[in-house]
């Protein structure tokens, strides 16, 4: 099928024109690299790359190809293949092999990062100009990092937290690796947000990784490990959902199922993970007791503050739970939901995309800037860590006229509860 | 292979990074909208304005390099797929609305402009551009006329052909030709204009176009007829004109289509019935309620099993986006699907609708019909699968049954599609021998180097006629 119908959902289309960068012409090299027609060379593996695999193109394809698969296959083939450079070849081994793959690890870095970030060596760093030497976005990600910490939500609240009321469900939350270090607070209002919806949060503290960073590189037996580990331990739980609050993980988590497909011994236990899995939002507005949300009384104003939203690629287009965010932020007394233009068009950051395409990265956040800048939102809030800090970088780089924050909705409807009770 | 003063040639006239050799270029514009067709080109060029475009073709035709110009590739007859090699000319970056003239209700645009971003702005402007295929959304306003699109507004308001007043074209040897303008009225020797609609890039390069816009109507209403008996359905579009009633869009979606529609659109429609008809009127108020009342009567009258009327606009278009659909979903069915365009006049669907589905039976193949049966325009699609040579050929031979029960029923090979390399082979038997011999005739007077998009419209061989089993 060549309908072509992809296309204008395509952000890599949008912005270059050109039929190979689109879901098509993606499509159609694939094809031509596994009938011969075609050597899978370094302009054929940049093109590849410059995929965002936001998977935007799937809800638009009537006829259901399944892009976000066959873009995956292809990756792990190139991986097999790839001969990458020394340096590359380092930073891919620290962080794929001894430190995702690793909570404690993570959390040792946590706190090395916390450390840094409270002491006065950051200072100094940054009035060394040492940061100058690294790659400007690396730069620039490093200076809107929120304060890491060495404490994620199991050291804060255990490992079980209960239900307001009667409990409505049994759910774990999977706390995701970024998440706990970076945004562990956001983890604990997740907690406490389920909490109040009525639902009996279980955090499994042998969970790991989701792996998408894995499969979306495609290393895709290091993210078929990590997978496992999980499914055995969220399996021995007897959960009714697994919850996620970052957009990416939810994702990978979401099709488990698929990736394991090939492992019989996982996967029917996999099956059983992958129908769990479902977003924060989702959960509270389809299965939950909606808590009431109010604003908290010291931000209380005259008239209602704007709030906009950028949905997460990964959690509209993949985990279909674009709608759940919205309806909860139209609860919200005092506050008006403002839809921005293309809100369902990736912003660009895409797991580590904005890192290693910075110029692609930086015009779709240019427009992205353009349509949360018209709205007059005073908050910008998203349901993924990534989008979270590109909208953090964008209000940086692309100010509007008027004061905006983005936020995780969470976050956002954490404080909001607080102001209610 | 092109020579190397050729591709020197070309470089220097749009520059470096227009002109593209590279393996990735030429794979991306092998193939369009049509199933089971690919051929490479050997270079893809990107002009951005008509002087451009005239350097190219005199370079091309001093060197009788193969020219085939594209827009988006949605088309549906292999019209864009460079059979021959040469150079694919791709007409995004000439993508202007260069003007909408509000005292003569016409606008200029370039040829690029993707057609559902120009109907969006044209209706800003209050003002209604009817040809609406359903590949708008990525569809250039330079492939619909190349093409002569139709859509599901034409049996109401006619096709591309009925909204081009003028254009500017580059021919063969790179002269511009200019025809027609902002003229309502205009017999200065013969119709240039309406001879380069539909001529699916084989006799000039269309590099501006002037276009025909009408008042937005009033009001519209949309409703849904749905059918236990398809034939039943069919007879209600027969008897909605024959009662003169001409609705904007009249369209039928068989059991098969509304099944896939509905798993992609997701609009809860009724997937037990045997057929549905959308059906929408738009115009004054007080007309529209009056005809959308008549049609109800007459769904009743053939036996509609349920009706229902769109309750706002976002309803109604969610209704028409989902039909627009149809034939990419179809693929939810087989990997291959294979789209048709056979059209008889508006008294005959019934007819037609019947003999298609003997003829599925009869060579034991998996048809859907759905199309805009209100100008009798159906598009039976083949769901089959490229792999299985035994079953495409028997999807082929009923293929040719199917155009000649068209034909005999005073009908024709195509509709809105094009003949591109498709329906070459069965061009014949609608226009005749004459038919044939004149656009020849025609061809060389345009192009006497056959360098522009070669071998479309004519085929090396004609088809023969299948012996039609009656009964």
């Amino acid at each position: 099928m060549r309908c072509g119908f992809c296309l204008p959902a395509c952000p890599t289309f949008s912005e270059t024109g050109v039929e190979p960068a689109s879901p098509r012409g993606r499509i159609a090299l694939m094809k031509a690299a596994v009938d011969g027609l075609m050597v899978p060379d370094q302009q054929f593996q940049d093109q590849m790359n410059l995929c965002l695999g936001c998977r935007a193109c799937e809800p638009a394809c009537p006829a259901d190809v399944k892009y976000g698969q066959l873009i995956e296959q292809t990756k792990e083939a190139m991986e097999e293949h790839a001969t990458h450079s020394l340096p590359v070849k380092a930073i891919r081994r620290m962080v794929f092999k001894h430190i995702f793959p690793k909570h404690g690890r993570l959390k040792l870095l946590g706190g090395a990062l916390s450390l840094y970030q409270k002491s006065a060596v950051k200072k100094a760093v940054q009035s060394t100009g040492v940061m100058k030497l690294l790659p400007k976005q690396l730069s620039e990600i490093e200076a809107i990092l929120p304060a890491a910490s060495s404490k994620g939500v199991v050291e804060r609240l255990g490992t079980f937290f209960p239900a307001k009321g009667e409990p409505l469900a049994r759910v774990a939350l999977f706390r995701g690796c970024i998440m706990d270090i970076i945004f562990a607070d956001t983890n604990v209002n997740t907690v406490e947000l389920l909490s109040a919806a009525g639902f009996e949060v279980y955090i499994p503290e042998g969970q790991v990784c989701c792996g998408a960073l894995y499969a979306h590189s495609g290393e895709m037996g290091d993210a078929r490990k990590l997978a496992a580990v999980n499914i055995d331990t969220f399996k021995q739980l007897n959960v009714d959902y697994i919850v996620s609050n970052a957009g990416g993980c939810g994702a990978l988590l979401v099709e488990y199922d698929h990736l394991m497909q090939e492992d019989f011994k996982y996967r029917d236990s996999a099956k059983w993970f992958a129908s769990r899995v479902i977003d924060v939002s989702t959960l509270v507005v389809e299965k939950g007791r909606i808590p009431n949300f109010a604003q908290p009384e010291s931000s209380v104003q005259a008239g209602k503050i704007k709030v906009t939203y950028q949905d997460s690629c990964h959690l509209r287009n993949v985990m279909k739970g674009s709608d759940a965010p919205r309806i909860l932020m139209k609860q919200i007394a005092n506050a008006e939901f403002v839809e921005m233009s293309e809100a369902d068009r990736c912003c660009g950051s895409a797991g580590i995309y904005n890192i290693v395409q910075p110029e692609m990265a930086g015009f779709i956040l240019e427009h992205k800037m353009e349509h949360a800048n018209k709205t007059q939102a005073s908050y910008m809030l998203t349901s993924n860590p990534g989008c979270l800090l590109q909208m953090k970088a964008g209000i940086g780089k692309h100010p509007p006229d008027h004061p905006m924050r983005a936020m995780h909705i969470v976050d956002f409807l954490h404080e909001r509860m607080a102001g209610s009770e | 292979m092109l020579i190397e003063t050729a591709v020197r040639q070309l470089r220097e006239s749009v520059g470096e990074q227009f002109f593209r050799t590279d393996q990735e270029a030429l794979i991306a514009h092998s193939y369009d909208g049509t199933p089971m067709l690919q051929a490479l080109p050997d270079g893809v060029i990107y002009p951005g304005s008509t002087e451009q475009v005239s350097e190219i073709m005199q370079i091309a035709s001093s060197h009788r390099i193969p020219v085939i110009t594209r827009g988006s590739g949605s088309n549906l007859c292999g019209g864009t797929v460079p059979l021959q090699g040469g150079i694919v000319m791709v007409m995004h970056r000439m993508n202007k609305i260069i003007e909408v003239d509000m005292e003569n209700l016409t606008a200029a645009v370039q040829p690029g402009v993707i057609t559902g971003q120009f109907i969006t702005h044209v209706e800003e402007l209050g003002l209604f551009y009817p040809p609406d295929p359903s590949s708008m959304k990525i569809s250039t306003i330079g492939g619909n006329i190349a093409e002569c699109s139709g859509g599901l507004r034409g049996l109401k308001y006619g096709t591309t052909k009925d909204y081009v007043l003028g254009l500017t074209a580059v021919l063969a040897d790179g002269s511009v030709l200019r025809t027609g303008g902002k003229l309502t009225k205009d017999v200065a020797g013969y119709d240039l204009t309406k001879l380069l609609v539909g001529s699916e890039g084989t006799l000039a390069i269309i590099t501006e176009a002037v276009l025909k816009l009408i008042p937005q109507p009033k009001t519209k209403k949309t409703m849904v007829a749905m059918y236990k008996d398809i034939y039943g359905a069919a007879r209600t579009v027969s008897k909605i004109i024959k009662n003169q009633i001409i609705p904007a869009t009249l369209e039928i979606l068989d059991n098969p289509t509304i099944r896939v529609v509905d798993d992609f659109a997701k609009i809860g429609l009724p997937l037990d019935m045997a057929a549905i008809l959308i059906i929408e009127q738009d115009g004054e108020p007080e007309v529209v309620e009056r005809d959308i009342e008549q049609i109800q009567l007459i769904c009743r009258e053939e036996q509609a099993d349920r009706i229902e009327v769109a309750a706002d606009r976002k309803e109604a278009e969610k209704l028409l986006t989902a039909r627009r659909s149809a034939f990419t979903a179809l693929a939810r069915l087989r990997p291959t699907t294979i789209l048709e365009d056979a059209t008889v006049p508006r008294s005959k669907i019934a007819d037609m609708i019947l003999r298609t589905n003997a003829i599925a039976k009869k060579y034991n193949v998996n048809i859907a019909t759905f199309g805009h049966a209100g100008d009798g325009n159906l598009h039976p699609t083949a769901t089959t699968d490229a792999r299985d040579h035994e079953e495409v050929h028997r999807v082929e031979a009923a293929f040719a049954e199917i155009f000649a029960a068209a034909i005999e029923l005073g009908g024709t090979i195509t509709g809105e599609h094009g003949v591109g390399v498709v329906k070459a082979p069965y061009l014949e038997w609608k226009v005749g021998e004459a038919g044939v011999e004149v656009m020849r005739g025609i061809k060389s007077a345009f192009d006497p180097l056959n360098i522009l998009n070669p071998d479309k419209m004519f085929a090396k061989e004609t088809k023969k006629r299948v012996v039609m089993q009656r009964g």
